[in-house]
């Protein structure tokens, strides 16, 4: 149960002269939760994006799942087939239906049957309640709906680890729920999640940690109900002033 | 009556504005084309200057009463609103009407009514307007080229099993659909050059050696079209790929390519084809000249579609690349699966644009002596039995043209409905 997915030690990054990750460690632990928030420009999108190396890092180490990321190029394309990733402007693939969309990576990536990735996808679209839409194009879609439709394109590749990068930042108020709704079944689902949000109350709600940032440093990070009940750093208990 | 205001008109006189102005229209426009058809002239009566501009003005009067707002009938409205809504806008219109009408009779009858196509010799062409005899004539030569008479139903064959193939792409079965871009770009091709190769140029199977020399006419126009658009594409989408790679060497390499070929001008590099290339060969090996000017075209006119699609490629939001790697495809997947799609459907109008010019630009192969349609054009019209045609050989050679590329300007307008998706 404790055995760690996510090893990060003391990474850096830098864009040209601005640093956005200063000496960061994180450890996840497998069907961990954790919610990471944060001031914009802290540095939390870079974090998780270096976790499957859409962004590099210059300095430190990050293992998923035993494997280093490093140049090589065959095993980051490995890394990815297990690291999830949802995006803030969902970018589904506009030329392609809902259910190409998902079948696309399983297909062509893990190999898999067309028959048996249809299926797979046909039963991801259903847990997050767009099955009805399969046939339509991203772009017939409400947000709420094209951002649970990458949920499931991400779920089609049966990955390990989740990411989620600011997921509900881009919907209108009243779609945010029934994304919102469909991460909390993930969660429940025992997937081990890294979620980007400001939604306070998924965080309650669903994670088993919470992650703050700033300027590019893991400020804090403790259990959901103490962080909530009694931060530790005054940043923190700025951010949080501010925010609830 | 009285109350009538003549300098404004109201809704409330409707069809008196509406018929006083129709009639000064129509008697404009009677005027003009009397003059024009018949060269009669019904205001002769008049000075010189005003029965010149009579059907001017009283077409911009007729207009200017018949230009009455909300009237209530749907087509004068329409009408009002599209070509009537000013007194300058009314003149345009006048004046289109009338270039039009006056234009009619001189094109009528030299395409037409004074044309000649008769006969078979220059002697049959005896009226004032186009000699299509002389078309007719030398048809077999501006199709074929210099290509013998008894062979040439080996283009003919072969051009119909082209096309033919062409066409496999709109009947395959679910399973064989996967393969049908491998099937346009690699395998359609080759099928296309082996049959060009063993029907036209001949030497095996029984069937006479014909030198590509002999080849011309539209026939050839074809022939370097076809090859240079299916030879252009590919290697302008690698260039274009490769100059947005990250491998410095291939990105430095493409650039140069690209900067190079777009820095010279065709004429040059056809002849460059001709003359130049062939000393860096090995003595005995041997390039037809019609290859190496395919070759050579080809390269010039993918450094424009590498240019063009690379235009689609920047278009791409980077969300796209980051949701594709994300689900672990590799380079090349993500790119024929992900961005290519929605990149070469963004760029549809501006790849047509090369094409046409492809297709224009082909006449230019007469500097190393291969002679397609405009090139037997310029032969024919040196002919001493046949000169004076210049103007109906070029006319004709136009029409063919325009025929062709508006084909492929409405294929690729349509092209582009057929693959629109919203974003």
């Amino acid at each position: 149960m404790s055995d760690k997915i996510i090893e990060m030690k003391s990474v850096n990054k830098w864009f040209g002269d601005f640093q956005v990750l200063k000496d960061v460690n994180l450890d996840v632990n497998q069907k961990q939760k954790i919610v990471v928030c944060g001031p914009s420009g802290s540095g939390k999108s870079t974090l998780i994006r270096c976790i499957n190396r859409l962004e590099e890092h210059q300095k430190g180490t990050i293992i998923v799942d035993g494997n280093e990321l490093t140049e090589d190029t065959k095993n980051i394309e490995k890394i990815r087939a297990e690291v999830g990733m949802v995006f803030q402007q969902f970018n589904l693939f506009p030329h392609l239906s809902i259910l190409d969309n998902c079948t696309l990576a399983p297909i062509w990536v893990k190999k898999m049957p067309k028959k048996q990735a249809e299926e797979m996808a046909m039963n991801e679209l259903k847990k997050v309640q767009i099955a009805d839409q399969a046939k339509k194009f991203p772009g017939q879609l409400s947000g709420g709906q094209q951002q649970r439709s990458a949920i499931a394109r991400a779920l089609c590749m049966e990955p390990k680890i989740m990411l989620f990068d600011e997921p509900t930042s881009a919907l209108d108020p009243e779609m945010i729920k029934e994304v919102l709704d469909a991460m909390v079944n993930l969660a429940k689902g025992g997937m081990t999640m890294i979620v980007v949000t400001h939604e306070m109350g998924f965080a309650k709600e669903v994670a088993d940690e919470v992650i703050f940032m700033d300027e590019g440093m893991i400020v804090e990070r403790a259990p959901t109900k103490e962080f909530f009940a009694n931060p530790k750093s005054d940043r923190t208990k700025l951010f949080l002033s501010q925010i609830l | 009556m009285s109350k009538i205001n003549f300098l404004t008109p109201d809704k409330d006189n409707l069809n008196t504005y509406l018929y006083t102005g129709s009639f000064l229209f129509f008697i404009a426009v009677f005027d003009v084309f009397l003059s024009s058809f018949f060269k009669i002239n019904i205001t002769s009566f008049l000075p010189n200057i005003l029965s010149f501009l009579l059907p001017l003005i009283l077409g911009i009067i007729g207009l200017h009463l018949i230009r009455i707002e909300f009237s209530g009938i749907k087509n004068l409205d329409l009408l009002n609103k599209n070509i009537n809504t000013s007194t300058f806008n009314a003149v345009l219109t006048l004046l289109i009407i009338f270039t039009i009408i006056k234009s009619i009779p001189p094109i009528l009858s030299w395409f037409v009514l004074d044309a000649n196509i008769a006969g078979d010799s220059k002697e049959a062409c005896t009226g004032s307007g186009a000699c299509w005899t002389y078309i007719k004539i030398w048809l077999r030569r501006f199709v074929y080229g210099m290509y013998p008479n008894d062979f040439q139903w080996r283009i003919n064959i072969s051009f119909i099993l082209l096309v033919a193939l062409a066409f496999v792409g709109y009947f395959p079965s679910e399973k064989l659909k996967k393969f049908l871009t491998l099937y346009y770009v690699v395998i359609y091709p080759i099928i296309a050059f082996i049959l060009i190769y063993y029907l036209i140029s001949g030497g095996a199977f029984g069937l006479e050696w014909v030198e590509t020399g002999a080849w011309g006419g539209l026939s050839l126009t074809f022939i370097v079209s076809f090859f240079c658009l299916i030879f252009c594409f590919p290697v302008g989408m690698f260039l274009a790929l490769g100059r947005r790679s990250q491998l410095p060497t291939v990105r430095y390499i493409s650039v140069g390519f690209i900067e190079f070929w777009r820095g010279v001008p065709l004429i040059t590099v056809l002849f460059m084809s001709s003359v130049m290339f062939p000393m860096f060969l090995p003595e005995d090996f041997f390039m037809d000249k019609l290859v190496r000017v395919i070759i050579a075209i080809s390269l010039f006119e993918a450094a424009y579609v590498a240019e063009v699609i690379r235009g689609g490629l920047q278009a791409l939001p980077r969300g796209q690349y980051d949701a594709a790697k994300s689900l672990g495809m590799g380079y090349w997947k993500m790119h024929i699966f992900v961005i290519l799609p929605q990149a070469l459907k963004l760029v549809i109008p501006g790849i047509a644009n090369t094409f046409l010019a492809l297709i224009k630009d082909t006449p230019l192969i007469f500097v190393v002596g291969l002679l397609e349609i405009v090139g037997m054009l310029n032969l024919a019209k040196t002919n001493p039995k046949w000169l004076g045609f210049a103007m109906e050989g070029y006319v004709f050679a136009a029409i063919i043209f325009w025929i062709i590329c508006y084909a492929m300007s409405k294929y690729s307008y349509n092209l582009e409905l057929k693959y629109k998706t919203e974003r």
